[in-house]
């Protein structure tokens, strides 16, 4: 690990992306994503990298099809209704089984809705977004140093299992600015026998393509892909456990609201009331086994929010509906304090007693 | 001496187009000029959605099916990693000037170095005979029964003049697969935007105007005429940009 | 002497070769059906062709070889 320095959530995606061996960057500018794209603008051709200004989101993400097509680690970023257009090419990629990462700097929707910070794109991220039967691999920093060391990992795990992944930030994540220790310089250690390079008439060809008309071949694909996604959701779950031993109440959140819950929780225990909280990391492949573990021991489940209560449905999922979980909310921009989740606790206190 | 045989970069799959369909013709063009470059090592080609969908089985390069009308796009991203390699799009009409008009028009300005193969047959042929972008006024598809009416759908988009008007192509021509003749004169125009390519010139797209005899209802022979007597005249054929030319007609 | 071969089992019967042959030497031959279920295109009169190859340049499916 480096020295310190210090940079906003957005630059720190970029130099690591950059130190993961990324060298080809294809986006189209929107709010608040946009110095993720200028830092890429700026480095990108002293490195003998690509940075491109596509003329849409559409183009973005099928040039980045492209290059991950050839083999190179490669991304795009935008926001949340950029990233609409984007599922397109995400589901193509998936199909085709690419690696390639996707950043969401999430803002409020629907529609064009606004240029403050949400969660509202829970849904899309770890449900697939686009159209077939598919998963990205979710991943939802809480520090401008996640920033940085997710993006790593995200190529690395795009490598690895030949699948798109998705660094799920928000306009704070990317706007804040905190010290960061970059990561090591690192490349691809994967090969890639399948990469379209040109034959070079010493192999058949290879062929990049999601088209499979015969549907026995399309459902056997489609078999063959979720029992990779079977092997990810076994090896790849990451979540943090916070003041978990103890704990009557377990808040559940990431990103921004894990931040925020950090501090209610403090303010909690200081009146004697046992929280603690597990912060999902991977979105998808979701911490199941720790949630159903702390449904056990736990009371109930707090599911804090910027949206209008996504993952919430992931958690009584996980839980089996066995303890109550209720959600604590802000969404169209806004982000919870942590009187609000003190209160939602609670409430929760009074209707349990 | 074999004077006329198979290119070598055409696999051995037998083409699924209907009998007399000029892809099969357009197919063999491209195939030609990668040999004869010999550039099939290093050649990776991108197919459409379309008819020529299944394009990835037929050329023995590398090959990657793209979105619907995202070829320039994916090819973008090819040439941008491997700049030594030889990247080329085949798209159709709805392909290249209807869903993927934003890609055409923003590769062909930023000038990328890639080859376009444009094939103009007037009307959607994969999904059954629907009107496109190029069919011409009046023209009688399953989307315009009662013929294409300009008042309400407009008019056919010329591609090659509209992107002419751009300063970033380096090659823009138009070329049809009619008869003999013109073939020949097609696979010139083929060659040409290869070497272009290896010669790092840029952007070069060859239209192609074709046939579509099962869906425009003819049979091979007639709608090559039917293409004679009102495509050609719609879409003239020639050079309509080449920076590197000293005269441009 | 020119020789065209016709790979029969890929030809559509699509008549395009017939229409491009200067000398008017093709037919299909309706009394055959390859194994696709078309007719395909054949050669009346090898010794009269010039192997100018116009069939082989406007034949879709690549069936026709030219030899010279």
């Amino acid at each position: 690990m480096s020295e310190k320095v210090l940079m906003k959530g957005n630059e720190a995606i970029a130099e690591a992306a950059i130190r993961a061996g990324c060298r080809h960057y294809f986006g189209y500018p929107i709010t608040p994503q946009t110095e993720l794209a200028a830092y890429m603008a700026k480095r990108m051709p002293k490195i003998g990298g690509t940075f491109l200004q596509a003329e849409s989101e559409i183009s973005a993400i099928n040039m980045v099809y492209g290059v991950a097509g050839a083999g190179y680690r490669v991304m795009t970023s935008s926001s949340s209704p950029g990233v609409s257009l984007k599922q397109e090419g995400i589901s193509y990629i998936a199909g085709a089984d690419l690696p390639a990462l996707i950043i969401n700097v999430q803002r409020g929707g629907p529609g064009l809705g606004g240029i403050q910070p949400s969660q509202s794109d829970y849904f899309q991220a770890t449900k697939g977004g686009g159209h077939g039967d598919y998963h990205l691999i979710v991943l939802a920093p809480a520090s401008v140093q996640e920033m940085a060391d997710l993006t790593a990992h995200a190529f690395d795990l795009a490598d690895k299992y030949r699948m798109p992944t998705m660094i799920l930030a928000d306009g704070t994540m990317g706007q804040m600015m905190e010290p960061v220790s970059l990561p090591e310089e690192t490349t691809s250690k994967v090969e890639k026998p399948w990469a379209v390079t040109g034959t070079n008439c010493e192999r058949e060809h290879n062929i990049i393509n999601s088209l499979y008309l015969v549907p026995e071949q399309l459902e056997k694909k489609n078999f063959e892909r979720f029992e990779k996604y079977a092997k990810v959701e076994e090896n790849e779950v990451m979540y943090e456990e916070y003041m978990m031993d103890d704990a009557e109440y377990c808040i559940v959140a990431f990103g921004i609201a894990a931040r925020v819950s950090k501090n209610a929780i403090t303010a909690a225990r200081a009146k004697g009331i046992k929280v603690g909280m597990i912060r999902p990391i991977t979105l998808w492949p979701f911490p199941k086994e720790a949630i159903a573990k702390a449904a056990d021991k736990v009371k109930a489940f707090i599911s804090v929010e910027l949206s209008m209560g996504q993952m919430i449905e992931d958690i009584k999922l996980a839980e089996e509906c066995r303890k109550p979980v209720v959600l604590c909310n802000r969404t169209g921009g806004m982000i919870p304090d942590p009187e609000q989740i003190l209160k939602t606790i609670d409430t929760l206190i009074g209707g349990n007693n | 001496m074999v004077v006329f045989d198979k290119p070598k970069a055409l696999t051995d799959a037998p083409l699924h187009y209907c009998p007399g369909c000029t892809h099969g013709i357009i197919h063999r063009l491209v195939a030609e000029a990668i040999d004869e470059l010999g550039i099939l090592g290093k050649t990776v080609g991108v197919a459409p959605v379309g008819c020529a969908v299944m394009a990835y089985d037929y050329f023995a390069c590398d090959m990657v099916e793209a979105a619907h009308g995202r070829a320039p796009a994916v090819a973008t991203g090819l040439k941008r990693a491997m700049p030594e390699n030889v990247i080329f799009t085949y798209q159709g009409d709805g392909d290249l000037a209807s869903i993927g008009m934003a890609e055409t028009v923003h590769a062909a300005t930023r000038n990328e170095n890639i080859t376009v193969i444009f094939v103009n047959n007037a009307i959607y042929g994969m999904t059954g005979g629907q009107m496109a972008p190029t069919s011409l006024p009046g023209q009688v598809t399953q989307t315009s029964p009662y013929g294409r009416d300009v008042k309400t759908v407009g008019y056919p988009i010329r591609v090659c003049e509209m992107l002419s008007a751009l300063d970033g192509p380096e090659l823009i021509q138009r070329v049809a697969v009619n008869n003999v003749k013109n073939v020949m004169a097609a696979k010139k125009a083929i060659k040409k935007a290869f070497q272009n390519q290896i010669d790092g010139k840029g952007f070069s797209l060859i239209e192609v105007v074709s046939s579509c005899p099962t869906n425009w209802g003819m049979t091979p022979s007639n709608a090559l005429k039917w293409l004679e007597e009102n495509m050609i005249p719609y879409y003239p054929l020639g050079v309509y940009k080449d920076r590197s030319a000293k005269e441009v007609k | 002497m020119a020789k065209v071969t016709f790979k029969t089992d890929i030809c559509k019967g699509c008549g395009l070769c017939i229409e491009a042959c200067p000398k008017k030497l093709l037919v299909i031959a309706k009394d055959k059906i390859n194994k696709k279920g078309h007719s395909p295109a054949e050669m009346t009169d090898q010794s009269k062709c010039i192997g100018c190859a116009f069939c082989a340049t406007m034949c879709p499916d690549c069936v026709i070889t030219v030899e010279k």
